[in-house]
């Protein structure tokens, strides 16, 4: 049963096979057992979640039951979910009951999806191997002395240790795909403004965006459906028509152009990386697909761009955490301005506080045209590049992390290295186009372990349906996604 | 653009963080590596390029002005470090 998909799940509970209290305690018992070695969730709250369980037999046995109803889906600890403990996976927040629900959550929640517990992640979502987190590292099920990337690390470690059915995660710089790529399930970073950022809690605002992480494309097309509309508290959230994500599932993909953009297959990438993407690609003309060998040519620059945006977004933002209204504040202190300074040198982490730094720097008198305006100007090159493409392609592929899951600690103490784990998906969150990582096979590690690498599809804005069609018939002529972790069962 | 320990303090200050002498020395070598890679930008051209915000075309929505929110304050401030009587409590700013 673990290894049924949300839809697969969602007609067992529809015809009766099982219920949602049975479904939930059954994730709940494989929590309990594995959970506090993977340490994938942060918190779990089994009373909460099996009223929530209950309620949910109860419209199915009234017959009102809708496709995610009973369903049990984690959230990543940076939803607010009122009750809940939300702690950002930072100390700041560790005492930090949400007093309301994000706007995901309430989707979820009125879809009567079950929330299964609160993810592992990054601390305030900055990092690419979760080990930023104050709750300790997660590990990746498919080799437990390795990353399961970030910042998204808990919620993608929870789908492939089949410890829920599927989980939201959020994506600023990758922090949905990489981990997805790092530990074999599908992720999908929708076009910025379709999901709302209404209590999700802010790292780089023009940037965040939440999207679903699960075992395959059909299921995100699911969850896409449930999270995604116009909610009028986001002022970024779009104004568009509901769409229904699952309508081109079953497109044939004859015809199809997928852009090959020879920056991502550059130096950089490790071989072993590339050979399974190559044989993708091989797949998808199989499929019927047209390659058309394509150029982005400011790739490498959207790093830097990104390393002074979202650091400056993230200074502001995070000067909310003061230690007056909410959050931690430090036990001794002098005056109200050390206790600011105390409060948040205590409540934040390390790599938290760089990125303040280097925001507050780049933010401050005499800098702002060096560093801000001329990111943002470079910011539109980037988005130009995107632009070109699609002239010539109605999809782009390519790796979507550089390697496979790196060693615990390997790059803990070295930002810079860190940071060039998202070289292939930073410009995807520059332009605000869509992007998906969908699992394309394993590479064979030194010591014997089978590695999960992703395939990223960036599409066009608003091109969703399309994207998970494309991932959808992959998934129907392949089987990498429905693979197991050893060890797990 | 180089920066010193004396550099991290102020900025550090700006941003309301305090860091001992040790922290410094550190998050500089750190800083200093990421500011690095920023510089790689200084080497694009970018005259006449307007600056790019969001992907979209879109302006600030207005909405009529009417009360949305309930008054929750013992709500939110059940989560609050000090309190007393409705008022959230911080050292004395005023002599």
């Amino acid at each position: 049963m673990i290894n049924k998909s949300l839809k697969q799940l969602g007609a067992m509970l529809q015809g009766k096979e099982i219920s949602s209290v049975e479904l939930t305690q059954e994730y709940l018992n494989r929590i309990n057992r594995l959970n506090p070695e993977i340490n994938a969730y942060i918190t779990i709250d089994a009373d909460k979640s099996l009223a929530q369980a209950k309620n949910a037999d109860a419209i199915l046995a009234a017959g009102k039951g809708t496709a995610l109803t009973g369903l049990p889906i984690a959230q990543k600890d940076i939803f607010v979910a009122k009750g809940w403990r939300t702690t950002c996976g930072s100390k700041m927040l560790e005492k930090f009951i949400g007093p309301y629900d994000a706007d995901v959550i309430e989707r979820f929640d009125g879809a009567g999806a079950v929330n299964l517990g609160k993810t592992n992640m990054d601390e305030f979502a900055m990092g690419s191997s979760n080990e930023t987190s104050y709750y300790g590292k997660v590990q990746n099920p498919w080799d437990r002395t390795r990353v399961p990337g970030g910042s998204s690390g808990g919620s993608a470690a929870a789908v492939a240790a089949r410890l829920c059915a599927a989980a939201t995660g959020t994506d600023t710089g990758g922090s949905i795909r990489q981990p997805a790529s790092l530990c074999g399930l599908s992720g999908l970073k929708p076009t910025y403004g379709l999901t709302s950022r209404f209590g999700m809690i802010a790292f780089a605002s023009s940037l965040d965006q939440s999207g679903p992480m699960a075992r395959s494309c059909e299921d995100m097309a699911l969850m896409m459906n449930v999270m995604t509309g116009f909610d009028e508290r986001d002022s970024t959230s779009l104004n568009r028509p509901k769409e229904d994500y699952t309508r081109d599932l079953n497109k044939p993909l004859a015809g199809l152009k997928v852009g090959l953009p020879k920056e991502f297959f550059a130096e950089g990438l490790s071989a072993d990386v590339a050979k399974v993407v190559q044989d993708a690609i091989a797949e998808y003309k199989k499929l019927g697909a047209e390659i058309v060998d394509i150029s982005l040519p400011n790739t490498k620059l959207s790093i830097p761009v990104y390393y002074v945006l979202a650091p400056a977004e993230a200074s502001s933002n995070l000067s909310r955490y003061d230690g007056v209204r909410y959050g931690h504040r430090a036990q001794e202190y002098t005056d109200l301005m050390d206790m600011y300074c105390k409060s948040r040198a205590e409540g934040f982490g390390a790599e938290v506080k760089r990125r303040i730094l280097i925001g507050t720097y780049v933010l401050s008198a005499g800098y702002y045209d060096a560093y801000y305006l001329k990111a943002q100007q470079i910011r539109r090159l980037i988005a130009q590049d995107f632009e070109n493409a699609f002239k010539q392609c109605d999809i782009i592929m390519g790796p979507t992390a550089p390697s496979t899951a790196f060693k615990a600690g390997e790059k803990a103490d070295d930002p810079v290295a860190m940071y060039l784990q998202d070289i292939y998906t930073i410009a995807v969150n520059l332009a605000g186009l869509p992007g998906m990582s969908i699992p394309a096979g394993f590479t064979q590690s030194a010591d014997g372990k089978r590695l999960p690498v992703g395939l990223q599809v960036i599409g066009n804005y608003f091109d969703e349906a399309r994207m998970l069609n494309v991932g959808h018939a992959y998934q129907q002529a392949t089987d990498w996604h429905t693979q197991m972790p050893e060890g797990i069962e | 653009m180089s920066l010193n320990s004396a550099d991290i303090k102020r900025i550090a200050h700006l941003a309301r963080i305090e860091v001992n002498d040790a922290e410094a020395d550190a998050t500089l070598t750190k800083l200093t590596g990421i500011l690095g890679l920023i510089e790689q930008m200084q080497a694009v051209d970018t005259t006449g390029i307007a600056p790019m915000s969001h992907s979209q075309d879109v302006t600030q929505r207005l909405r009529d002005d009417v009360v949305t929110e309930t008054n929750q304050r013992e709500l939110y401030q059940s989560i609050a470090p000090a309190v007393a009587e409705g008022l959230y409590l911080v050292p004395k700013v005023i002599e």
